[in-house]
C-alpha cells in the first residue's frame, strides 16, 4: 500500500494540443499570417490570385531543393553544391538540346545529371569519410566550373516549346505545374520523413551517429541515399528553372544554396542535425515567398530583401533562446 | 634531428612546397618568364589579400567555427573606406586604415557575440550576417559604384607604392604573417585556439573560456577582413556591392588546402600561408599556359576535394601512429 503511494509518477506524457500550440510550426504560421496580412494592407495588388500565383514561381524551385536539404541536415550533413548542381544540370540539358534532343531527353538528362552529382557527393562523404561541408564547397566549385568550361561566356537557348511547360505551364486555373509539383513533393517528403522507417533512421543518425551504427543502421547507405535525393531534387529544380527562363548561362541559380539552407533553418531544422519537420520547412518557404513578393510589390530591391531574410534567419533562431533565458531568470 | 626531418617531409607544408615546385617547374619548362623574380613577386602580391584573410579564417576554423561572412565584411569595410575618402579626400590614411579595421572588428564581434552569448551555430550566424553586410552596402550607396576618379591619389597609391623593391600590399601580407605567427604560436590566445579545437570540454577544465576565445577569433577575422577591404578597394580602385563575391569560399579553400582541419584544432600558420599561395599560383598560371580562365573554377574545385581527402588521411594516420609508438615503447 505504502509502496503504491510513494511510487514516483512517470514524467507527464506530452499534451498533444498544447505541444502543437507551442511548437515551432505554429510560431511560423503566425509569422506567415502576419506577413500576409501586412502585405495585403501595404499593397492593393497583393491579394490578386494571379499575382499570388506568380509569386510562387520565385520559391518553388528553391523549396524543392530545401525539402531534400532538410533531410540531409537532419541527418547531420549539408550540401553546399546544390546551386552548382542546378547549373550543371541546366548546362547538360542545354547541351543535349543543342544536339537535337527533344523534351523527354532533356528532362531525363537534367534529372540524371542531378543524381550523378548527388551520387558523387555521396561517395566522397560516405565512402571516403570526408566532412560534407568542405567536400561540397569543393564540388560546388567543380560542378559550376564544368558548366563554365562548357559554356564560357556563351549561352544555350532556343529550347522546344513543349519543354517550357515545366516552368511556365498551368495545371488548373492559377495553379502552375511548379506549384502543384511542389505541394506533391512536400507531401511525399513529409510521408518519407515522418511516417517511414527511412525517416526514423534519418533522425537516429542525426541524433547519434555512433549509436545508430551500433544499432545496426547502415549509416553510410542512408546518407548516400540522402545525397542522391538532394541531387535528384536539384536536377528537378533545374528542369523547372531552365524551362521557366528558356535559356542557360553558367551563372544560373547563383546563391541558391544559401536560400535553400535559410528555408530549412527557418523551418526549425537544427543545423546540428537530429530535429526538424517537413511542415516547418514548407511554411518557411511560404514565409520567404510572401516576404520577397510583398517587398517586390513595394519596389524594394532584391538586395534589401536579402537583408531582411538574413535578419529573419538570425532573429527566428535567437528569439526562442532569448525567451527561454528570460523566462528562466524571471 | 632525423626524426625532425622525417616529420617535416611528411607534413602538409612539405607536400605543398613540393607540389608548388613541381607546378612551377612544369610551367617554367615551357614559359621561362613565369619564374623570373619579378613575376613570382607579382604572384605573391596578387595573393596577399587571400593570405591575410586566410589567417583570420584559420583562427575561426581552429575553434570549430566558420566565418562565411568574411568576404561580405571585406566588401562593406572597403566601401566605407571608399566613402570616407570621397567625403573627406584630405583625411589621412593613418585615420582611415584603423577606422576600417575597427569597423571590421566590430562586424566580426557581431558574429562572435551571437556565437558566444546565444550559442547559435557559426554557419547559421555568418550565413545571415553575410547577406546583411552585403545588403548594408546597398543601403549605404543605393547600388552606386565608387570609381577610381572619386578616390584621392593617396588612397589609391598606397598598396602600389614601392618599398625596398616590393609593393606595400606585399609588405602588408609579410607583416601580417609575422604578427600572426607570433600570435598563434607564442601567446596564450594562440594556444587557446588550438586547445578549443582539439577538445572543447578539456579546454573548459583547463580554464579557457571557450565562448570568449571564439568571440576574439571572430573579431580578429573581422579586423583582418576590414584591412583587406581597404587593400582590395584601393588596389582595384573601384568599390561596389558585389566586390569579392564568393571570395569566402576561396578563403576556406586556402585553409583546407593548407591542412587546417575543418573539425578544428589542427593546422599551422605556414600551412595556411602555403595553401593560399598554392591557389594564387594556380590562378596566375592558367592565363600563362593559355588555359581559358573558365577552367579555373573547376580546377580549384578538384584541388579542394583532393586537399580534403589528404587532410582526412593525415588526421586518421596520426591516431594510429601514436598508438603504435606507444605500443612499441611499452
Amino acid at each position: 500500500m505504502s509502496e503504491a503511494t510513494t511510487r514516483t509518477l512517470p514524467d507527464r506524457l506530452g499534451n498533444r494540443t498544447r505541444d502543437l500550440i507551442y511548437s515551432w510550426e505554429s510560431l511560423l504560421i503566425i509569422v506567415a499570417i502576419a506577413i500576409f496580412i501586412i502585405n495585403s494592407f501595404a499593397s492593393p495588388y497583393f491579394l490578386d490570385p494571379w499575382n499570388l500565383s506568380d509569386a510562387t514561381f520565385n520559391f518553388t524551385e528553391k523549396a524543392l531543393i530545401a525539402l531534400a536539404m532538410a533531410l540531409l541536415i537532419i541527418s547531420g550533413e549539408i550540401d553546399l553544391s546544390v546551386a552548382a548542381i542546378v547549373a550543371l544540370a541546366s548546362t547538360a540539358m542545354g547541351y543535349v538540346a543543342s544536339l537535337g534532343g527533344g523534351t523527354g531527353v532533356m528532362v531525363l538528362t537534367g534529372i540524371a545529371t542531378g543524381m550523378a552529382c548527388g551520387a558523387f557527393n555521396g561517395v566522397l562523404v560516405t565512402h571516403y569519410k570526408l566532412p560534407s561541408i568542405v567536400v561540397t564547397i569543393g564540388t560546388m566549385s567543380l560542378f559550376r566550373g564544368i558548366a563554365f568550361i562548357v559554356l564560357g561566356d556563351g549561352v544555350f537557348k532556343g529550347y522546344p516549346a513543349s519543354f517550357s511547360w515545366f516552368g511556365q505551364g498551368y495545371v488548373y486555373w492559377v495553379f502552375s505545374f511548379e506549384f502543384v509539383f511542389f505541394l506533391f513533393a512536400a507531401f511525399v517528403f513529409g510521408i518519407l520523413l515522418h511516417k517511414t522507417n527511412f525517416g526514423r533512421l534519418v533522425y537516429a543518425i542525426g541524433n547519434n551517429e555512433t549509436a545508430a551504427q551500433f544499432s545496426g543502421v547502415r549509416v553510410a547507405r542512408v546518407k548516400f541515399m540522402l545525397f542522391l535525393l538532394t541531387g535528384l531534387m536539384s536536377g528537378l529544380a533545374s528542369v523547372m528553372l531552365t524551362a521557366r527562363l528558356g535559356s542557360t548561362r553558367p551563372s544560373i541559380a547563383t546563391g541558391w544554396e544559401l536560400e535553400a539552407i535559410t528555408m530549412v533553418v527557418l523551418g526549425g531544422v537544427s543545423i546540428l542535425g537530429g530535429s526538424g519537420t517537413i511542415p516547418g520547412v514548407v511554411i518557411a518557404a511560404f514565409i520567404m515567398c510572401f516576404v520577397t513578393f510583398g517587398f517586390g510589390l513595394l519596389n524594394v530591391p532584391g538586395i534589401v530583401m536579402s537583408i531582411f531574410v538574413g535578419l529573419l534567419l538570425i532573429l527566428v533562431i535567437a528569439a526562442p533562446i532569448l525567451y527561454r533565458r528570460f523566462k528562466s531568470k524571471g | 634531428m632525423n626524426a625532425l626531418i622525417k616529420t617535416f617531409i611528411r607534413s602538409r607544408e612539405a607536400q605543398l612546397i613540393a607540389a608548388m615546385l613541381v607546378m612551377i617547374a612544369a610551367i617554367a619548362s615551357r614559359f621561362p618568364a613565369f619564374i623570373t623574380p619579378t613575376n613570382l613577386a607579382a604572384v605573391f602580391n596578387d595573393t596577399s589579400i587571400l593570405i591575410i584573410l586566410a589567417f583570420g579564417q584559420m583562427a575561426v576554423i581552429l575553434t570549430r567555427c566558420i566565418d562565411l561572412s568574411i568576404a561580405a565584411n571585406l566588401a562593406l569595410c572597403g566601401m566605407v573606406a571608399a566613402l570616407i575618402n570621397v567625403v573627406a579626400p584630405d583625411l589621412s590614411l593613418a585615420v582611415i586604415l584603423p577606422l576600417t579595421m575597427l569597423l571590421g572588428a566590430a562586424l566580426g564581434a557581431i558574429n562572435g557575440l551571437l556565437v558566444w552569448k546565444l550559442n547559435i551555430p557559426s554557419i547559421v550566424v555568418t550565413l545571415g550576417t553575410m547577406t546583411i553586410f552585403r545588403g548594408t552596402i546597398f543601403l549605404l550607396t543605393n547600388g552606386a559604384w565608387v570609381n577610381a576618379h572619386q578616390m584621392s591619389d593617396a588612397f589609391k597609391s598606397l598598396p602600389r607604392a614601392d618599398l625596398l623593391g616590393l609593393p606595400v600590399l606585399s609588405w602588408f601580407a609579410i607583416v601580417i604573417i609575422a604578427i600572426i605567427y607570433i600570435l598563434y604560436n607564442r601567446t596564450p590566445f594562440g594556444r587557446s585556439l588550438y586547445a578549443i579545437g582539439g577538445n572543447p570540454v578539456a579546454a573548459v577544465y583547463v580554464g579557457i573560456d571557450v565562448g570568449k576565445i571564439r568571440f576574439f577569433a571572430f573579431m580578429l577575422s573581422g579586423a583582418l577582413a576590414g584591412l583587406a577591404g581597404y587593400l582590395w578597394v584601393s588596389r582595384y580602385a573601384v568599390s561596389y556591392v558585389d566586390i569579392a563575391a564568393g571570395f569566402e569560399l576561396d578563403v576556406v579553400a586556402a585553409c583546407v588546402i593548407g591542412g587546417i582541419s575543418i573539425s578544428g584544432g589542427i593546422g599551422s600558420v605556414g600551412g595556411a600561408f602555403l595553401g593560399a599561395l598554392f591557389l594564387g599560383i594556380v590562378k596566375n598560371a592558367l592565363p600563362v599556359i593559355h588555359v581559358s580562365p573558365f577552367w579555373q573554377m573547376a580546377i580549384s574545385g578538384i584541388v579542394i576535394i583532393i586537399a580534403v581527402a589528404f587532410n582526412a588521411r593525415a588526421e586518421r594516420k596520426k591516431g594510429r601512429i601514436i598508438l603504435k609508438s606507444a605500443e612499441a615503447k611499452s
